[in-house]
Parts: structure tokens; C-alpha cells; sequence
């Protein structure tokens, strides 16, 4: 059982709910051990950072002590959050690098800065290279085979490379990894890493409509059936702007966007239930009726089932 | 007792203006040993030239001091002063008052007060000088060329042109180098192989030169005029003697491969020559494919063989080459395009690198010279080349340019064009950059005869759809989004350094850049010359190059070495380290120390009292010393001492510093 | 037409009055006095507290030739060489790495405080890093004062 610190952070106690209850189901079928941090606060991500760089780095900081000082040890952090794990990510790489702004950063606190020996680690990066693509295919109990699914990164899992680091920034894989070892088929398609217009969701709406509509197209032209991401804001903006992006094309697009973690938990044969499909705008009943009848299908065939 | 002159520059007012000069003539003067100080204006011209031997003559001067630029730029120029006024050349000592004195400070009086300190240090250590004369060495009249691509081919045959035994090392199996890969060549579009391969066939017909081709430089000792090069002559599986490259070995052989020469775009076979026209025209087994090597069985080509060439055996061969001068011609590779996930290029088999292009536009590569795109063997109907992929990019690629991707690129729009009708040429460019005679012009015909159409700007991405390669581009004269769906797209990729470099630098002892390209001694004056005598660079391995340039500096390189070659005997360098071998315990731990292997026991006899005693001291081979110092440091008995750079000397400047 | 003599710098304004360290720098001819030469053709403003000994390389200069600066009086005590991998001689800064990092020591030891010794790799192309090098190791020295100890028990 590999044990790691869990930093859930504010979006997967609001809209992004379904992620941490499914990520807490998932884990320890992969042999994970999540202990959440006690008294954890803000990353310093959206309105922190784009206001005040020292603050940003500072509540970000916090967090990185607060692990540092965990009762079990210090431990590296699950950080299931694209932005959360950006933020972490940034602020380890600059306190590290910049003696002044470390000093400052304290200040801030009141406290001396005791994180650099943790490192934040973004969920396909902990699955890939700590749990391994192998030991995730094992814990698969129904296959989802003949399920195309586009893997969607967004622009924070894996940017800015020099600090993220685990996959390409252009062209990323891991999840697509991920969806291989369900059984289901990883379909290539162009927009991996377009923006979503998460930020301006609220906004702009027309702006962010077109950008979803761009995204949501071309997984649709490369033949998924449903799109996988690891980022709450991705999730959200998807998920509630389908429907004016449909609209602004004449057309519905009708593509479930689904966090990593459900569709994992859906091959290691979780409940609907506990894998929160409820709470998604676009309905997954459709994705969720057809992979039974890709199970039962592959049971007629006397394939291997669960 | 030392008469020592000190002559002090004003470098008209680059030292003048900001060190006072009357106060360090002035200060000279009180200085031990100095009978004579004079000033000028440009002392290293003639007329400052004639002053100094005026001097010697007039006061008799046994030691000169020159404060004046650094001893970097000037020290050659006052040894032949003093050695024509009829002293030993290394009785002279420059002080730095320029480069390390008036151009870093701004503050007059502390200006001064360096330079007078500079002259003290450069009069201290000349008190202690003494008269050098250096040992000469006999030259190996041979060049040994490493890397048989153009430039390679290009220096061999100079050297031997110039009367010189060369010999040519190139690690596959044949000549030729990446520019045998080409089709044509810009901005004149002749055939590359047209122009080539007389040159290859002039390499081996040529009476002076011998080619090691499949070889490999093992290690290389000695010095300038006598380097001792190991050579690993890889095992072919074909004796070189016998085989008269019929080809009927290849044409029996089972096993097909990727072709490396073609890129992976065809294939050979497991026992093959690279290209038809290749030099020598030997086969080659390799080894990792062929079955008999791998399962013990076939020996087809064994069987077909009418020379009996075939040697399955075959050991690799060491042999020792003696040589006087190295010309280094290793080239480049391509940019691993790898770093661009945004292109896809690997993923997607229509995404190919210009040099792929060049074999899929060549008469005698995969496609026979009809251009068709790797996945469905369709001709394309449009074509984008994407600039400056790897080149200039610091972030993912290398900072610099690579130089003749703008130019290629031009090149194949105008084939493309030429080979398909009515095909549409799309082509992403930062900048256009032409330096080169007819190269503007070229361009041009690129763009407005032949219709490529040219857009300033980057690609953010490629991918498939329907068939098709989508690139998503900008064009950013026009600020506005292009999205362009092609059939093949084309990356200019740059040029890198061997993945070897670095090796090759350090067997050689020259240096090499951040980016593993060798370095020239300077990079105006001295471009093809290495830091260490008697290596020369042609070629890539030195940067970015095209053709023309290539065989310009290859031409340089050779003119070098053949100059070297030319030489009776060389002298060496006379500040080396030599053994006081009185003081000499001959505990040799200094042999371990010197890199060039200089330092060996000897034994001596010496008379103590009525007895002769044998004991085993340390000594220095003046040919093979450097003169690094770096065993003077290890010996414990202060016996060893590095001539111009002594101990004493040393010591004195340090005391004339801190007074 | 030298650019000192139109910008005046700070660095020596004041430089009558105030005291400044004297820094004897072993240099290597290879690299680090080339680095020395481009930060004079680069006109590169430096405090002139800094004398430089030419050497043939960083392993030609003997721990002894640094003890006698500190023991006549030098405030500190530079030594430069080519980048490790970059030895015109392929190995003398290697060595001369070893016998700083000891000779540090033994400066300690001495009851010197070891920051009079600085030990940097300089190329022929950093004639910046060479300025840089002095500007704080001048900057270094005189926050720990004049060399007293040994000048004075001479």
C-alpha cells in the first residue's frame, strides 16, 4: 500500500465532488493510501495569483509545511487538481530557486519554509509512475473494450513543462495510458492541450461556447464516445457549456466528460453510485447502458468478463 | 646583475587616457635592475619596434619589459623585436595595462597605481628570466582525415594534391557523407550524386590516399608532427580484397531492413551497400540482422558469392597510424525532432524531416524520385515545410540557426512544384535568411516564379483528419489564423552536433561549445585551426554549415595541414617543465600527474665521496611537454620547475604585488 | 575612444579615501586570463583591487604561492581556471579543484578566514563572469576586512 499525502483542494469539495468521491473509492483498489491533510487552505490559484505573486506563493507554501509536517512523515502529495497541482508545483520550483523570495514568502507566514523536500504529484503521474500502467490494468474487472475515449489534458496538468515534467506538453499520453489499460481505445486527436476558456466560463460565455465547441467537435470527429480529463475546471466548463456550445454550432454534441478517476473506477467495477455519475449536466446514462452492452456482448462472445 | 629596459604604451589614448604614463615611466625607473624606460605612443608599431632594438643596443639591455595590450595579442610580436636586436626572445615580460587595467577602470589614479604594480610584477619576473631555446622535432609527412563526407573527401584530396600521404577514416561503410543523401543542391539545383561521386572514386583511385572505410578512431597519442592514431577497422563479415560488389550476395539475402541511408523510408538487406554508387563498392553484413549470426544458419550470400569473399569469422583488425597533422570532417546529425509533440512527427507517418523529403525526391531512393507520401504512397497535392524546427528556438530546440534549412526548404518547393502540377507549396518561416551568392536570387524564383507560398509565422499543430494533415498556423503579417489542410508536411529540421562530439573532442584533446560543436583557436582569424597544434576542423563538426562553405573550410583545413606537412622539422614549445636533479628524490609522483605522459624514471650515476652511486631521478621529454606546470605542484622536493613560469618567478611577482 | 572616460563609474570615485582589499588572481592563460582580456576589449568596469598572476593553468599555481600573498599582506586570493571537462591541459583544474578545496582548509586552520580564498572557473567567452568574480569577491573581502593578522605579525 503506497501512502500518500491528499491534497483535495476547494474545487473537489464543490462542483468537483464526483472527482473526490471517486478518486477515494479508486484508490485503494490501485493500492493506494490517502491521508488528507490536516487543515489544508487555498493553493493560492485563480484570484490569488493573478493579484499577488507573494501570496499565491505564500498559501501555496502553507500547504507544502502542513505536508512537510504530517504525523506519518512527510510524504509526497496526491494533488488530484490540475490547478492546485500547478500552484504547489510553481511555488516548490521558485522558493527553491530564489533565496530573497523565500525569505519574503516566510515573512508572510511567520514560519520557516520546510517544503522542499515535498514533492506534489499530479493523479496520472502517481498512476504511471508509481502505481504502473501494469498494476492499474490488473485491478481492471470489466474491461472496457470497444470504448473510444478522448483523453483531455487542458493547459495546467502539464504546463509549464520545465515544472510539470511528466508528459509532453504538446503532445501528452498519460492518461491516454490510463485508458488503455481499461481497454477501452485512447483515440488521437488534435486538441489534447487547446484551452477550454475555463477561466472566462462566467465571463465570456460566447468566447468560452466557441472554444468548447472546437474541443468537443473534434473528440466527437475522432469517433469518442466520452471525453476523460483530470482537471476540475476542464470537467466543469465542458460539462456545463455543452449546451450553448451545441447551440452555437446546431447540433448536440451529447459527450459525457467524465474525471479519469470514474472511468478507472467503471473498469474496476465500482458502482454508478458510488462513482457519482448523478451529479454530471451532460447524462452518462447513455455511455453507462452502452459499456453494459459491450459487457454482455463480449460475454455472448464467451470473452473474458467480470 | 640584470639591465633591464621597460617600454611603456600609450596604445594612442586607449592606455593614455586613463593611466597616467609619466607617473609609470616615472615610477619604472625606481625599480631594481632598470637602466632604461622609455614611452611611445604605439610601441608595437615599427617605429616603437625600432626604439626597443635602439635601446638594447644604446644601454645594453639584457631583459625588456613591454607594459602595454595583453601578452595574448602582442607577446609574439616582441620576442621577434628583442630576438632581432639579438636577445633571446624569452627575455621578454609584457604587462597587461590595457585589456586588465585602462579599458576596466575609470578612476585615473587608481589606474595608475595598477599599471605601475603591473610593471612591477612584469620586472620582477624578468630579473629572474633566463634564456630559452626550444628542442625540434622531426614530422610525420601523413594527415590522417576523420569523416568521409564532403568535407572529408574535399581535404584528402588536397592533401595528397599537395604531395602528402593521407589517410581517410569514415565509420560506415562507405563515403559520402549526408550530402550523398541529397538530391540537388542549391541555389544551382546540380545533382548532388552527379557532383559526389567523382570525388568519392577520385578518393580511392587517388595513388596518396588510403580509406579505412567502416573504421573507427580508437585513440589518439603524441603531438603535433608525430600523432600515433589507433584505428578500429570493423569487422565486414567481407573480405575487401575479394569482393568485387557484384551484388549478388544482396540480391540472394532474406532479411530486409530499414534502410539507415534512405532514412527507414526503404529498405537492404542484411548483407548490403548502402547506396549503388558506394565507395568502396564492398558489401557489408551487419550483423544484428543477419540470421546466421542470429540463429546459427543460412550462409546464402556464402553460396552465391563467386570471389569466395565472404568471411563470417571476421574480426575486428587495430591498426597503428603515425601521422602529422588531423583534419576532424565528422559532420552533423538532424535534429531529434522528438521535442515537437505538437507535430507529431513520428506518430504520423506524412510528417517527415527535410532530409526524409530529400530521399523521397531522389531518382534512386525509395520512390524513384516520385515524390509520395510515406503512409498511403498518394501524391501529395499540398505540401507544407515548416522553418526553423529545432533552429532558434531555445525552449525546445537550439538557440542558433542552422543555416541551410531556408535555403532547402526553397529548394524543395521548387521541386515539389517542378515534380507535381498544379501542387500547392505552403511554406511557415520566421525569417528568410539568404546570405550566400545566388541564394536571394533563389528564393525569389522560390517564391514568385514557382509560387510557394511564403507565411511568417509558427505552426502550433499538426494532426490527421480525414486523410489529411491539419496545420494549424499563423500568419502573423497578416494577423490572422491559418489552418491548412495538407498531405504531407515537411520539417526543416537543424542541425546538432554528432551525438559523439564530446568523445571525439576529448580523444582528440580540442575543445568544444555548449552545444557539443568543436571549436576553432579563434573564430575570426583562426577558423579551421583547433586549440591543439596540428588539428585542424573542416566541416559541420565545427557548426551549421552548406555545401560551398564546407568544402571552403575543408579546403582551408587542408591547406593547413599540407602547409604543416611541408615542414622539416617543428619546433617545440620551450617553456616545459625540466627536473633539478639534485634536488630529485625520484619518487615519480609526478609521472601520474602529467597528462601527455612526459615525465619517465632515468637512471644517473653520480660520485659521492670516492663512490659512485646509481639512484633513479625523473625526466622530462621536452617533445611530448606541454608545459602545463601541473607536475611542479606535485613534486615534493621543489625539483621540478616550469621554465618561464619558475617557481621564483612566480613567487617574485606575488611579493612585488605585496610588497 | 575607451567608454571608462565618458561614464564615469562609482567604483573608483570614492577610491582615494576609502580602503580597498588587494587581490593577488592566479589565472590561467587558456581561459580565465582570456576571460580578463574580454572584460577589458568588452570595456567591462571592475574595482582595481585585482593583480593578476598569468599561469599556464589552475594546476600550475602551488598552494605555497597563496599562503606567501596571504602572509605578505594580500586581502585575498584568486584562483582561475578553465571549467572542469574544459582544461586546455585536460586535467590541471582538476587537480587544482583537490588542492583548493584543501588549502581552504588550511587557511582555516591558519586562523585566516577561508572566504580570502576564492576558487572560480572562468571561460575565455565569460569575460562578464571574470568581472562579475571580481566585483564580489572585491565586495566579499572588504566586508571582512584587511588582511591584519599575518601583515601584522610579520
Amino acid at each position: 500500500m503506497r501512502v500518500y499525502s491528499y491534497y483535495p483542494g476547494c474545487s473537489l469539495e464543490g462542483t468537483a465532488k464526483e472527482y473526490d468521491y471517486s478518486l477515494r473509492a479508486l484508490a485503494p483498489l490501485l493500492g493506494m493510501q490517502l491521508v488528507e491533510i490536516h487543515d489544508w487552505s487555498c493553493c493560492g490559484s485563480s484570484a490569488a495569483h493573478a493579484t499577488s505573486h507573494r501570496l499565491a506563493l505564500a498559501l501555496a507554501a502553507r500547504n507544502l509545511n502542513l505536508a512537510a509536517d504530517m504525523p506519518g512523515g512527510a510524504r509526497d502529495i496526491l494533488v488530484p487538481c490540475a490547478m492546485c497541482y500547478n500552484r504547489l508545483k510553481v511555488t516548490s520550483a521558485e522558493l527553491a530557486a530564489d533565496s530573497g523570495l523565500r525569505s519574503a514568502v516566510e515573512s508572510d507566514l511567520g514560519d520557516k519554509w520546510r517544503g522542499a523536500a515535498i514533492t506534489a504529484k499530479a493523479l496520472p503521474e502517481v498512476l504511471l509512475g508509481d502505481i504502473g500502467v501494469d498494476a492499474v490494468a490488473q485491478a481492471v474487472v470489466q474491461p472496457l473494450e470497444g470504448l473510444r475515449v478522448a483523453s483531455y489534458y487542458g493547459c495546467l496538468l502539464v504546463r509549464p513543462p520545465e515544472y510539470t515534467g511528466f508528459d509532453d506538453p504538446e503532445s501528452p499520453k498519460s492518461m491516454d495510458e490510463l485508458v488503455r489499460a481499461t481497454g477501452a481505445t485512447p483515440v488521437d486527436w488534435p486538441h489534447k492541450v487547446e484551452c477550454c476558456g475555463g477561466g472566462l466560463s462566467i465571463t465570456n460565455r460566447e468566447l468560452v461556447a466557441g472554444l468548447v465547441a472546437d474541443i468537443l467537435g473534434a473528440a466527437r470527429d475522432a469517433g469518442a464516445d466520452v471525453i476523460v480529463t483530470a482537471c476540475p475546471m476542464c470537467q466543469a466548463n465542458l460539462d456545463t457549456r455543452q449546451g450553448l456550445a451545441g447551440k452555437t454550432r446546431g447540433t448536440d454534441f451529447g459527450l459525457p466528460v467524465l474525471y479519469i478517476t470514474q472511468l478507472l473506477g467503471l473498469a474496476c467495477g465500482l458502482s454508478a453510485a458510488s462513482l457519482s455519475f448523478q451529479s454530471h449536466l451532460v447524462s452518462v446514462a447513455p455511455l453507462l447502458e452502452k459499456v453494459r452492452q459491450l459487457g454482455r456482448a463480449r460475454q455472448a462472445a464467451g470473452g473474458e468478463g467480470c | 646583475m640584470p639591465r633591464i629596459g621597460v617600454f611603456v604604451c600609450w596604445c594612442g589614448s586607449n592606455i593614455a587616457a586613463t593611466v597616467d604614463i609619466g607617473q609609470v615611466t616615472e615610477a619604472a625607473a625606481e625599480m631594481p635592475h632598470v637602466v632604461c624606460v622609455e614611452d611611445n605612443k604605439y610601441t608595437c608599431s615599427e617605429p616603437g619596434q625600432a626604439s626597443i632594438r635602439q635601446a638594447i643596443a644604446q644601454h645594453g639591455l639584457d631583459r625588456v619589459v613591454v607594459a602595454a595590450c595583453s601578452p595574448r595579442m602582442h607577446e609574439n610580436t616582441f620576442r621577434k623585436t628583442i630576438s632581432a636586436a639579438g636577445l633571446n626572445p624569452y627575455l621578454l615580460e609584457i604587462a597587461n595595462i590595457r585589456e586588465q587595467c585602462s579599458w576596466v577602470h575609470a578612476d585615473r589614479v587608481a589606474a595608475t597605481a595598477k599599471a605601475i604594480d603591473l610593471v612591477r610584477m612584469a620586472v620582477a619576473k624578468v630579473a629572474q628570466h633566463s634564456a630559452l631555446t626550444s628542442s625540434t622535432s622531426p614530422v610525420t609527412r601523413r594527415a590522417m582525415v576523420i569523416g568521409g563526407g564532403i568535407a572529408g573527401i574535399q581535404a584528402a584530396l588536397d592533401i595528397a594534391d599537395a604531395g602528402h600521404e593521407v589517410v581517410v577514416v569514415e565509420r560506415s561503410p562507405t563515403l559520402g557523407g549526408h550530402m550523398a543523401q541529397l538530391d540537388k543542391t542549391f541555389p544551382t539545383l546540380d545533382c548532388s550524386a552527379c557532383i559526389l561521386t567523382p570525388k568519392m572514386v577520385e578518393v580511392v583511385q587517388h595513388p596518396k590516399i588510403t580509406l579505412y572505410a567502416y573504421s573507427e578512431v580508437e585513440k589518439v597519442d603524441g603531438y603535433v608532427g608525430s600523432f600515433k592514431v589507433t584505428v578500429r577497422r570493423k569487422a565486414r563479415s567481407v573480405d575487401e580484397s575479394k569482393c568485387t560488389g557484384c551484388g549478388a550476395c544482396w540480391e540472394k539475402c532474406p532479411v530486409k531492413v530499414k534502410s539507415e541511408f534512405d532514412l527507414g523510408l526503404g529498405t537492404r538487406k542484411a548483407i548490403y551497400v548502402p547506396f549503388p554508387q558506394a565507395v568502396p563498392a564492398k558489401a557489408t553484413i551487419d550483423r544484428e540482422h543477419c540470421i546466421y549470426y542470429l540463429r546459427g544458419r543460412c550462409r546464402i550470400c556464402e553460396r552465391f558469392c563467386e570471389a569466395k569473399a565472404i568471411v563470417f569469422d571476421q574480426q575486428d583488425e587495430i591498426i597503428n597510424v603515425e601521422v602529422g597533422a588531423i583534419v576532424v570532417a565528422t559532420g552533423f546529425q538532424q535534429f531529434d525532432q522528438a521535442a515537437y509533440g505538437e507535430y507529431g512527427y513520428g506518430e504520423y507517418p506524412d510528417v517527415i524531416t527535410g532530409l526524409e523529403f530529400e530521399r523521397l525526391v531522389n531518382a534512386s531512393g525509395p520512390t524513384e524520385g516520385k515524390i509520395k507520401r510515406p503512409s498511403d504512397g498518394k501524391v501529395p497535392e499540398t505540401v507544407v515545410f515548416i522553418k526553423c524546427v529545432g533552429s532558434r528556438d531555445e525552449h525546445k530546440g537550439v538557440p542558433y540557426c542552422s543555416r541551410t534549412c531556408c535555403m532547402y526548404t526553397a529548394k524543395h518547393a521548387i521541386l515539389t512544384r517542378e515534380k507535381i502540377h498544379g501542387s500547392k507549396v505552403f511554406i511557415f518561416y520566421m525569417d528568410v535568411r539568404t546570405p550566400g551568392k545566388g541564394y536571394e536570387e533563389f528564393y525569389r524564383r522560390a517564391s514568385e516564379e514557382d509560387g510557394a507560398r511564403y507565411l511568417r509565422g509558427r505552426v502550433s499543430r499538426v494532426y490527421p483528419k480525414g486523410g489529411k494533415m491539419v496545420v494549424l498556423g499563423e500568419d502573423t503579417l497578416l494577423g490572422r489564423k491559418v489552418i491548412v489542410e495538407a498531405d504531407l508536411v515537411v520539417l526543416a529540421s537543424g542541425m546538432i552536433a554528432q551525438p559523439d562530439a564530446q568523445e571525439m573532442a576529448r580523444k582528440l584533446g580540442v575543445s568544444y561549445d555548449q552545444h557539443g560543436f568543436l571549436t576553432e583557436a579563434h573564430p575570426k582569424l583562426r577558423p579551421v585551426e583547433t586549440n591543439t597544434a596540428g588539428i585542424f576542423l573542416a566541416g559541420a563538426c565545427q557548426g551549421p554549415k552548406d555545401i560551398p562553405d564546407t568544402v571552403a573550410q575543408a579546403c582551408a583545413a587542408a591547406s593547413k595541414a599540407a602547409a604543416l606537412l611541408n615542414r622539416e622539422a617543428l619546433e617545440a614549445e620551450a617553456m616545459i617543465a625540466c627536473v633539478d636533479e639534485a634536488r630529485c628524490s625520484g619518487c615519480l609522483w609526478c609521472e601520474p600527474v602529467c597528462p601527455y605522459k612526459a615525465i619517465s624514471a632515468k637512471t644517473i650515476s653520480e660520485r659521492v665521496g670516492r663512490r659512485t652511486l646509481t639512484r633513479s631521478v625523473a625526466e622530462v621529454n621536452p617533445s611530448l611537454c606541454h608545459g602545463c606546470g601541473a607536475c611542479t605542484v606535485a613534486c615534493r622536493d621543489s625539483a621540478l620547475n616550469l621554465l618561464g613560469f619558475t617557481n621564483q618567478q612566480i613567487l617574485a611577482e606575488v611579493e612585488a604585488v605585496c610588497p | 575612444m575607451s567608454v571608462a572616460k565618458t561614464k564615469p563609474e562609482a567604483d573608483g570615485a570614492n577610491a582615494a579615501a576609502e580602503w580597498q582589499p588587494k587581490i593577488v588572481a592566479f589565472c590561467c592563460n587558456w581561459c580565465s586570463y582570456a576571460g580578463a582580456d574580454l572584460a577589458g576589449t568588452s570595456r567591462l568596469q571592475y574595482p582595481p583591487t585585482v593583480r593578476i598572476v598569468r599561469v599556464p593553468c589552475s594546476g600550475r599555481v602551488n598552494p605555497r604561492f597563496l599562503i606567501r600573498a596571504l602572509q605578505r599582506g594580500a586581502d585575498g586570493v584568486l584562483v582561475a581556471g578553465c571549467h572542469p571537462g574544459d582544461c586546455h591541459y585536460s586535467t590541471g583544474n582538476y587537480f587544482a579543484r583537490r588542492r583548493f578545496l584543501l588549502a581552504r582548509r588550511f587557511i582555516e586552520y591558519l586562523g585566516l578566514e577561508p572566504d580570502r580564498l576564492w576558487v572560480k572557473w572562468i571561460s575565455g567567452s565569460e569575460g562578464n563572469k571574470f568581472a562579475d568574480v571580481v566585483r564580489e569577491m572585491s565586495a566579499a573581502v572588504a566586508k571582512l576586512g584587511p588582511n591584519r593578522k599575518v601583515r601584522e605579525a610579520r
